[in-house]
């Protein structure tokens, strides 16, 4: 049987809830950490805009839509199961789904392209940067991907719907970390 | 040592006792201010364990003696934390004045015109000097490159660049309280004023490798009649005709 | 990892309890039981604090002897040396310090003194201690790949640490480096577990206010390790990179900068003395307050000061690198931020001794550990002022004396604090007593050796000698005699230290096989942990007989009360002395 201690809310809320918050905060340091050097190295390289010209901007943009959707369709899902609607949760977690993978086939296909033509993690440390932060950034992605398809999987069952609340918040969080990326990797030449 | 003043003596305690020599200008400053937090803290230390121990020693407990209730709350009790405390915060603003000075005097306010000046650069596991030679400027054809020997002249003030080839290392003369870290790809300037003559340790002090430990070198400071016979004797020998050309080798 | 709430009210038949799960030896292996991963936490640092003591003891015999065969290691290279030193500062700080006090104590305390029957997440909590235990198993597999152990310090400054042609320990250097990260993830884990706990499973009735010092200082400290340790987990990744695949992120010749990770290292490593300082603290004030029958000196101001100090901590580290080359006028700024430490730091000294005054103090071994840790924190603390004023700074940095700086915080915490919290919370953990006389023997064949060790160490840091340098002997300025004595007399301190931890073994031992039998509340103490069976039984306490709480932990000597204790479950009486 399951302990007592994870049935009580001392706080009012729930104990996943704070742990998704608290798992969120530890990440932000993360990613905080890394693009906080990315920043001080790129102000102390003027000479790095040049090498952040070959990334493609459209593709990137392209992208940013993808994840904004998928977002969005993270939010429906969670109002579905509000409603305590499983089947439709989960309908609306698998077009997320389905955004995190054209996400990450776009990502691959770009990256293909930029291997190919010669900027690679070692070419300079702003390429370094650039596959270092989009690739954590991918990871994460991933396990996202995963993580919601268990908890759709559940969900259309009916079961376990609060965690649909709780993989959505991560996700929000996916995507505002590419809304960082997006413009120091891509916009600012 | 009579003429001095007594803050001046203070800081060349450690000197008279035999733990360190005082063998630059900045030295006995960096000394004064280690005395001044020593005694600064050194009585609060005190303070603080001598009532700690006469607690510990008066409120054993004894039969039938029943400890009292408090707080913390208590005003006449509580003053004896907050005021303590607030005088910490004023002896820190104190601390921080005098290291405030000591710092600027050492790393910030490079005298200008200096005598000399020399490069300093650390590779595993050996310091090499590039001095001026006899036209005083650096990378001329002059110079005199050394290996782990440091020569200068007493009571000349003396800029640094400081560079690494490889990995950090930290140049550091405890007998001058200089230390500055190397840094490949980097030159960093520094000073120092020597005040005594003889020769002493350079430690490296960076973790810098497998010879880390064995990366020591001499300084040489020697009275000006030495260090010019010093500098004639190592003059390199096709050097006079070419001076004034850099020398090629040195980032 | 998420589960849904259960109806509270239909409580589970106690044998539910007993029978689940897996059986025999498999049971300790894959138990969710915050007590067992406790134990396995514990086991794990104490094994590992013997591994640090033996390099410390290999590489003192090499200080006091130079070249000399060291008995059970042999002769000491440059490379070994520095190979034991990078893995001693590494082990004790993270596979001792951490595991002990904040994950072992941590696990063990947090749901008993909060009232709780387990943690918030308890498979969680089991991963977290595989994560550890896999850390533990790549570090000390990377003491004996091909090439020795990483041996750049435990700071691992690139681009020594990021290039093997540079630090010739190819192998070594990367899995120290996977062993650190997975050991960070695992605290991770932990770190969540143990928040979340304190917020959400407190026993019905207990504030915020009523919860031990000590789990508000794990849990603090917790918080501060997710803070800080996020950006040298990055920087952990541009590491690896640079060691693996050959990026430049440290490298200056492809525009990388060496000091960039100086920055995201010590922005979690100054934190991380705090990290494992909390806890320690934590203890002895539970100890201090038991043993003086005494009520916190200002409880609030406790947890205000630590918040306090927790905030500070997080902008000071750059006075690690005064003299790295980073901007002198930043050495200013940080000059400042570090001596305002001081300031709560001598409030949180100031209060423990204040508890003192008026108790009625019994001098048991517990209560002589958690005393010496006031009285030897005290000169670590002091002496880190001297290393804050920049100025002063230029000639201490990496000196013996910084050396002995952190040892006399260190040691206190690392050891001192976890001699403290194991003999004071045996009981509870084992069910038997601990022998009072040999606890005395060992405590003061520990602490006098300490003081004896480090003590030379200062004075030799203030003489010019510098860290991490096998022999001295190529320095005349420290070769002569009496600075050799000094060596000598600390490591000769150390040898006799070593042999005294035998005492603690026999004891634990003698006490755990024959030992007398320990009551619910031997320490007549009042926090929940004592109000259950020693030693508890899974699920801490009858399902259906959960403690509530009314009351502070610290109402010792209440006046009107017969008892000088009144545990925190206890109802008040009707008409008897209020809250
Ligand atoms: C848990 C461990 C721990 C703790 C608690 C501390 C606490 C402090 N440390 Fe220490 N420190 C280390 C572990 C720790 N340190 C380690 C491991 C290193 C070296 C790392 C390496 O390079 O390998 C280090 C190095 C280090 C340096 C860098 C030295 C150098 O490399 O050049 C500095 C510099 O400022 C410093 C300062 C301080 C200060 C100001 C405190 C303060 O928190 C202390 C505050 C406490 C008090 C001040 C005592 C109580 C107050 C009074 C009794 C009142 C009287 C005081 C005044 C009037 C000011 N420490
Ligand atoms: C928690 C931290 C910790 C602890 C406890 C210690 C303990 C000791 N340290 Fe260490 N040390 C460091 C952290 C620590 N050290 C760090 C970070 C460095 C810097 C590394 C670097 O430069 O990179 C360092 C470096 C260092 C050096 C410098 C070497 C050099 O620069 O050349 C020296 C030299 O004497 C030294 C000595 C000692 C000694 C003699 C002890 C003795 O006190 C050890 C005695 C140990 C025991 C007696 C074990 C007893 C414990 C138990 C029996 C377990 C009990 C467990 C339970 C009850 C659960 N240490
Ligand atoms: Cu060069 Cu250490
Ligand atoms: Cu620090």
């Amino acid at each position: 049987m399951r302990p007592i201690a994870t049935t009580r809310a001392a706080t009012g809320i729930a104990t996943g809830k704070l742990a998704v918050w608290w798992v969120l905060a530890s990440e932000v340091v993360i990613f905080g950490g890394l693009l906080a050097s990315y920043v001080m190295h790129r102000l102390g390289h003027p000479e790095w805009a040049d090498a952040a010209i070959h990334t493609d901007v459209r593709i990137g943009a392209f992208n940013t839509f993808v994840l904004l959707s998928s977002s969005l369709t993270a939010v429906l899902a969670h109002q579905a199961a509000e409603r305590g609607d499983g089947k439709k949760a989960a309908r609306y977690l698998y077009w997320t789904i389905f955004g995190a993978v054209t996400f990450l086939g776009v990502k691959t296909f770009e990256w293909y392209t930029e291997i190919t033509h010669g900027y690679t993690i070692t070419s300079n440390t702003f390429w370094s940067f650039y596959y270092s932060a989009a690739g954590l950034h991918a990871l994460h992605v991933i396990a996202g991907a995963v993580i919601m398809a268990i908890v759709a999987r559940d969900a259309a069952r009916n079961r376990q719907l609060h965690r649909v609340e709780l993989i959505g918040i991560y996700w929000h969080f996916v995507d505002i970390v590419w809304i960082f990326l997006f413009p120091l990797l891509y916009i600012a030449k | 040592m009579n003429d001095m003043s007594f803050l001046e003596r203070v800081g060349h305690y450690f000197d008279e006792i035999g733990l360190i020599r005082i063998g630059s200008t900045y030295a006995a400053d960096i000394d004064f201010l280690i005395i001044l937090v020593l005694v600064v803290v050194g009585v609060w230390f005190l303070l603080a364990e001598y009532i700690f121990i006469h607690f510990i020693l008066k409120y054993r407990a004894k039969p039938g003696r029943k400890a009292d209730y408090i707080t913390g709350k208590e005003k006449h009790l509580k003053r004896w934390i907050t005021i303590p405390h607030l005088m910490v915060l004023a002896f820190d603003v104190l601390i921080v004045v005098v290291s405030f000075q000591v710092w600027h005097k050492i790393k910030m306010d490079l005298p200008e015109n200096p005598d000399a000046v020399l490069r300093i650069t650390g590779q595993q596991w050996a310091w090499t000097f590039q001095h001026p030679g006899v036209d005083g400027e650096l990378d001329t054809a002059d110079d005199i490159f050394t290996v782990d020997e440091l020569h200068v002249e007493n009571e000349k003030t003396y800029h640094f660049k400081l560079e690494a080839t490889d990995v950090l290392h930290s140049f550091s003369v405890p007998v001058w309280r200089l230390k500055q870290d190397a840094i490949p790809g980097r030159s960093i300037t520094g000073w120092f004023q020597p005040t005594i003559t003889g020769e002493f340790d350079v430690q490296c002090a960076e973790i810098c490798g497998f010879g880390h430990g064995v990366m020591a070198a001499r300084v040489m400071v020697e009275d000006a009649e030495t260090h010019a016979s010093w500098v004639a004797a190592n003059t390199p020998v096709a050097a006079a005709p070419a001076a004034g050309q850099a020398t090629p080798g040195t980032q | 990892m998420v589960e849904p709430a259960v109806d509270l009210t239909h409580g589970h038949p106690h044998e539910d309890h007993a029978h689940h799960g897996p059986q025999g030896i498999m049971k300790y292996l894959w138990s969710t039981d915050h007590k067992v991963i406790a134990m396995q936490y514990m086991f794990t640092g104490m094994f590992m604090a013997l591994i640090g003591g033996f390099m410390a003891y290999v590489f003192r015999m090499q200080l006091a002897f130079p070249g000399m065969n060291v008995p059970g290691f042999g002769m000491v290279s440059p490379g070994e040396y520095n190979a034991l030193v990078t893995n001693h500062g590494t082990i004790m700080i993270f596979w001792v310090a951490m595991p002990v006090l904040l994950a072992a104590f941590g696990n063990y305390l947090i749901p008993l003194m909060v009232g709780a029957d387990d943690m918030v997440f308890p498979k969680v909590n089991r991963l977290s201690y595989q994560i550890f235990f896999l850390s533990t198993v790549v570090i000390l597999a990377s003491l004996v790949v091909e090439g020795g152990g990483f041996a750049g310090a435990w700071t691992a400054y690139p681009p020594l640490s990021a290039d093997e042609t540079y630090n010739l320990t190819p192998l070594g250097s990367t899995l120290w480096l996977v062993g650190v990260g997975l050991e960070f993830v695992a605290f991770l884990l932990g770190g969540i577990n143990f928040i979340t706990t304190l917020m959400n499973s407190r026993a019905p009735g207990m504030r915020a206010f009523d919860v031990p010092i000590v789990v508000w200082m794990i849990v603090v400290a917790s918080i501060l390790f997710m803070l800080s340790v996020g950006p040298l987990l990055a920087g952990a990744i541009m590491l690896l990179f640079d060691q693996t695949i050959g990026t430049g992120f440290f490298n200056p010749a492809t525009g990388g900068d060496p000091i960039l990770w100086q920055h995201l290292f010590w922005f979690f490593g100054h934190p991380e003395v705090y990290v494992v300082l909390l806890p320690a603290m934590g203890v002895v004030i539970e100890i201090i307050t038991t043993f003086a029958r005494k009520k916190v000196f200002a409880y609030r101001t406790v947890i205000f000061t630590v918040v306090a100090i927790g905030v500070l901590s997080f902008f000071v580290w750059a006075h690690h690198q005064f003299i790295a080359g980073i901007d002198p006028r930043m050495a200013n700024i940080f000059t400042i931020t570090t001596l305002l430490i001081s300031v709560p730091m001598a409030e949180l000294c100031f209060v423990y001794i204040a508890t003192l005054y008026r108790g009625s103090i019994t001098l048991s071994t517990p209560m002589l550990w958690a005393l010496a840790f006031v009285a030897e924190f005290l000169i670590g603390g002091v002496t880190g002022i001297f290393l804050g004023a920049a100025g002063a700074d230029v000639y201490f940095h990496d000196t013996y004396f910084v050396l002995a700086h952190f040892h006399y915080t260190f040691f206190p915490i690392a050891i001192i604090g976890t001699f403290a919290a194991f003999t004071y919370w045996f009981p509870k953990m084992f069910g038997k007593m601990m022998d009072e006389r040999l606890g005395k023997w060992h405590f003061w064949l520990t602490i006098i050796p300490f003081n004896m060790i480090f003590i030379p160490l200062f004075v030799l840091g203030m003489g010019g000698q510098h860290r991490r340098i096998y022999n001295y002997e190529h320095f005349p300025e420290l070769a002569i005699p009496w600075f050799q004595d000094m060596r000598q007399l600390a490591t000769y301190s150390l040898l006799i230290m070593l042999g005294a931890q035998f005492i603690f073994f026999y004891n634990c031992f003698k006490s755990w096989r024959s030992g007398a039998r320990a009551s619910r509340n031997p320490w007549k103490a009042n926090s929940l942990e004592w109000t259950t069976e020693s030693p508890p039984p899974h699920g801490n306490w009858h399902p259906d007989d959960m403690p509530v709480v009314y009351r502070g932990p610290y109402e010792y000597s209440v006046p009107d009360r017969e008892d000088d204790y009144w545990p925190q479950n206890e109802p008040a009486l009707k008409g008897g002395p209020g809250e």
